[in-house]
């Protein structure tokens, strides 16, 4: 991310990932092998369900519906026959399309706009902190709501609610970080060297909040899937037949009494994927502390 | 520095007079500031919140009326005469400018008329109130539920933070919070419910009959209060390290309290600072996990009424309810805001 | 006479690692001992361990005395009574070693209500006269005040009051001095100074600055790399430092007092810096950055006590005034 002489004032540069020696420490940190080793099998079965799955997740089967685990089914079959794993498969596609197109519009708005606020004090960054505020009004299930009543229920819905809602925390979480580096001594020293702001945006503050935001995507990520479970389940996202762990949730309520592991395999998933996102973040956060300290 | 520092001091620096000449005039512009200087942040404060809830009115408004077709097409039917829809649009008042339409609803809002819905033809505002009596103590058993657990697993945390009993506390809860609350309510209908036979489903009888009221509202509060007390544990924990590992505290035992002791004297009140955020916060996140448990638990409170809004097309109630929750999270923003202010003595003053 | 505070083979150690080692010396009732070293040294680790304030993961062993009261042995509920009341500590940086959210005569009457057990109103009417005892102009309306409206140096006053309400036998201060302005230093000292006096107390002041320490101080010991490398009155010790440390210490803190008026000219340092803890080299910690070290020093040297001073050094400075040990970095 930097040029590899330093010079004077970048010294202090951290360019988001340490040296060589600090990747050994990734691998120490429980946090980011649990959530990552959890979030690489998510991504895994995703990309894999799109070529591959042990069942069409879409197939009706009425003779074998609600069937037990077997060794054919491992996971057993829903009311209409269809193969419980294969459905659970298809969906981490979903998960991962919501939280992914999700986190990109809140950065790619939050991140941009909180750089703005930090680097022009004044009128435009009291026009970005106001906006800020309408849009702290709107979590990401009201924001969801509003918009499939205007718009309709779709995935696309869920995307631009959650979307939408996390804008706000990008925001204030770059905004906060950036303005310590730019009032940190060595951002004044580039500043009296006659840097512009945009080059000293991206030479110095850009590289040096990039694990903070990281960790923040990885939360959000977590919150992403979160909120798209439930938003799939009120009907309000994905529509049936397409299989996700919301809509799975919500087809399964009707068989609490008989079939309980309908409810608990796509719980299991969601607990699990938002655990690993969130470990994720939370070790990368630790890491950063870490080395801040030392 | 003040006063009587350079007076005493038998070094003065060379522009000691200068600086002592500065600080008699401070002290008596801290005196005046004082007085004026407490109503000013708040009064600043309350502006920018009355501009954001603007901005989301005409955010809300905008949404759910830029799209064409009119509520009169949706109410009638596919079979209805254009004449019929045209009467009927006029009769609404939407065939008005969407200015004045704004201008219309917004002025109501503002003296509390919600207006009537032209599905259900019933007025909103008492279709509110009428829900607001479920999800008002919805939300207030699961913030209760939330501290209850949160509090003493957090401090627990804290206090065995390094041991094997602290590490297995914050795997708890870092597991916990990654439970939605729709999981939380099925597993709890499975268990407490379908197998126990110990909780009613779903529905709710009514204030009528104070007990059953209460025991329709116990799943669905614990599973929106569960979850909370994960994430409150977390940073309940966080808040008490923090504290624990303060200078004050050190001193404060150096003056020969235990631990609990000077943790109770000087470590609550600021850890308690932080934590008034959370639970504002996290109340307004209640508000809004409360529109999915109702929908769990089919309670008639103001998330099953938002969401039969929305399938019914029922836009001026889901328009009402937007708002009606966007303000509420905003109201909560603000009041978190102030009482930081009135906890921590440094931020007195400060806008 | 058997010392009023004595510490004998003290080691504190995080984990596996080390920090202060086999640290032993006494403080009598009355007497003012100053501690220096740079940071690292393990001064603080000291006076923590003597109070029983060492942070999460740190373990003393040895033994402290506070009369015949073995501390180290101590139930922290008979800790909790001696601190504070027997022994009393003041911490280096005032700002945040005063809670931020109590007014200052709250915090320095504390000591009171909780050893004397006075009532609310007592304590407060006590932390006034104590806070005009450290020089407050005003005390009435500084206790009123939260630490945040108070200079560095008024709250360092405070932290002093608080330290002297239940004249304790001995104060432990640790760096008093260092986070204030330089214009404030010397009144803080001379009000610390001034207190003992009148209190009757020992001092163990901790200091990295030997001119801070010769000021207030009778005796001096110098500690590195977590052990004591000399001690000696202070006479002793300025006039004929023999460790090539203290020597040096000596060298930077009489050139540090000289530059003052001549500004511009490079300030003597001693050479080197000091390692991160574990990493001090075996044997006598201070070999690397010492130019008289010899063979011997691989192998740690014992602490030989002779003519009331202690030293551990293989090739110490004898005889010659202390102008060698510094040189410009």
């Amino acid at each position: 991310m930097l040029p590899s002489g330093a010079r004077p004032g970048e010294i202090e540069v951290d360019d988001g990932f340490g040296d060589v020696e600090h990747h050994g420490r990734w691998l120490h940190n429980p946090s980011v092998v649990i959530g990552g080793g959890i979030v690489a099998l998510v991504v895994l079965s995703g990309i894999v369900s799109i070529f591959w799955t042990p069942y069409d997740p879409l197939a009706v089967n009425p003779s074998h519906a609600l069937a037990a685990p077997s060794m054919s089914h491992w996971l057993g079959t829903d009311e209409y026959g269809r193969d419980e794993f294969s459905r659970l498969m298809a969906s981490s596609q979903i998960a991962l399309f919501v939280g992914a197109l999700s986190v990109l519009i809140a950065t790619a708005v939050g991140i941009p706009a909180g750089l703005l606020a930090a680097a022009r004090e004044g009128a435009i960054s009291q026009v970005i902190l106001r906006l800020t505020d309408i849009l702290y009004g709107f979590p990401a299930l009201l924001a969801a709501v509003v918009l499939a009543a205007a718009f309709g229920a779709s995935k696309m819905t869920v995307v631009l609610a959650i979307g939408i809602a996390y804008i706000p925390v990008f925001i204030r979480v770059t905004r906060s970080n950036a303005l310590v580096v730019l009032n940190s001594e060595y951002v004044l020293a580039a500043r009296a060297y006659g840097r512009r702001t945009f080059a000293i945006l991206r030479r110095h503050v850009v590289p040096n909040i990039a694990t903070t935001i990281i960790a923040q995507m990885s939360l959000l990520f977590s919150l992403a899937i979160l909120a798209e479970a439930a938003l799939d389940f009120l009907g309000l996202g994905t529509v049936a037949p397409t299989a996700s762990w919301g809509t799975m949730l919500a087809s399964s309520q009707d068989y609490l009494g008989s079939d309980a592991l309908l409810t608990v395999w796509p719980s299991l998933a969601i607990v699990a994927c938002v655990l690993g996102f969130s470990l994720l973040g939370d070790g990368i956060s630790e890491l950063r502390e870490a080395r801040r300290r030392s | 520095m003040s006063a009587d520092e350079s007076q005493l001091s038998p070094h003065h620096l060379p522009s000691g007079g200068a600086v002592r000449g500065q600080r008699g005039s401070r002290t008596l512009g801290t005196s005046l500031r004082r007085a004026g200087l407490a109503l000013l942040p708040l009064l600043r404060r309350l502006a920018t919140m009355v501009v954001a809830l603007f901005g989301a009115s005409v955010l809300v408004f905008v949404v759910l009326n830029v799209l064409p077709g009119s509520p009169a097409e949706v109410i009638l039917g596919t079979q209805a005469t254009p004449r019929a829809v045209q009467q009927l649009t006029a009769q609404l008042g939407l065939n008005k400018p969407l200015i004045n339409q704004y201008l219309d609803w917004m002025g109501n809002l503002v003296r509390g008329n919600f207006g009537v819905s032209y599905i259900s033809h019933q007025s909103i505002g008492s279709q509110i109130g009428q829900a607001l009596t479920v999800t008002g103590p919805l939300v207030l058993f699961a913030l209760l539920i939330g501290l209850l657990i949160g509090l003493p697993l957090g401090l627990a945390g804290a206090l065995r933070n390094g041991r094997v009993s602290g590490s297995l506390i914050g795997a708890m809860s870092q597991v916990g919070m990654a439970v939605p609350s729709v999981v939380a309510g099925l597993l709890l209908i499975v268990v407490l419910t379908v197998k126990l036979h110990i909780f009613p489903t779903s529905g709710f009888p009514g204030w009528s009959d104070p007990w059953q009221a209460l025991r329709a509202l116990v799943l669905p509060s614990f599973s929106l209060g569960v979850v909370e007390g994960a994430i409150m544990s977390r940073y309940v924990r966080a808040s008490i390290l923090e504290q624990l590992r303060s200078d004050y505290l050190r001193t404060a035992r150096s003056k020969g309290l235990r631990v609990g002791q000077a943790l109770r004297r000087h470590g609550f009140r600021n850890a308690a600072i932080p934590l008034v955020t959370v639970v504002g916060l996290e109340l307004a996140s209640l508000v809004v996990g409360a529109i999915v448990v109702e929908n769990v638990f089919s309670l008639p409170g103001l998330g099953l009424l938002l969401l039969d809004s929305v399938n019914n097309r029922d836009l001026i109630t889901v328009q009402d309810i937007a708002m009606l929750v966007a303000t509420t999270v905003l109201v909560l923003n603000l009041l978190v805001d102030l009482s930081y202010r009135l906890l921590d003595p440094r931020l007195k003053g400060t806008a | 006479m058997t010392a009023l505070l004595s510490v004998r083979g003290l080691s504190v150690s995080s984990g596996p690692l080390e920090l202060v080692r086999d640290v032993s010396f006494d403080v009598d009732a009355g007497e003012r001992v100053g501690l220096i070293g740079e940071s690292g040294s393990g001064k603080s680790l000291t006076a923590l361990a003597v109070m029983g304030l060492l942070g999460e993961g740190l373990r003393a062993s040895g033994s402290v005395r506070l009369g015949d009261e073995e501390l180290l042995e101590a139930s922290e509920l008979r800790r909790c009574q001696l601190r504070g009341d027997a022994i009393a500590m003041v911490f280096q940086e005032p700002m945040s070693a005063l809670n931020p959210t109590r007014r200052v005569g709250d915090q320095v009457g504390e000591t009171l209500r909780i050893h004397r057990h006075l009532s609310r109103k007592a304590a407060e009417r006590a932390a006034v006269d104590l806070l005009s005892r450290v020089e407050f102009a005003e005390p009435e309306r500084y206790a009123r005040m939260y630490p945040h409206e108070l200079s560095g140096g008024q709250r360092q006053r405070a932290m002093i009051a608080s330290a002297i309400a239940c004249d304790p036998g001995v104060i432990l201060a640790d760096e008093p001095t260092t986070a204030l302005d330089v214009t404030v230093q010397r009144r803080v000292l001379e009000l610390l100074d001034r207190l003992v006096d009148e209190e009757g107390c020992a001092l163990l002041l901790i200091a990295h600055d030997l001119a801070v320490v010769s000021e207030v101080c009778d005796r001096v010991i110098t500690m590195y790399g977590g052990r004591l490398v000399e001690s000696g009155s202070v006479s002793q010790i300025i006039n004929e430092p023999h460790h090539p440390y203290t020597q040096a210490l000596l060298a930077t803190s009489k050139a540090l007092s000289v530059s003052e008026s001549s500004l511009g000219s490079q300030l003597p340092s001693i050479p080197g810096t000091v390692p991160s803890a574990g990493h001090f080299p075996r044997g006598c910690p201070f070999q690397d950055r010492c130019d008289r070290r010899v063979e011997a020093c691989q192998v740690m040297p014992e602490v030989v006590e002779t003519d009331n001073r202690a030293l551990a050094c293989w090739n110490p400075v004898v005889g010659t005034s202390a102008s060698g040990g510094g040189e410009a970095a």
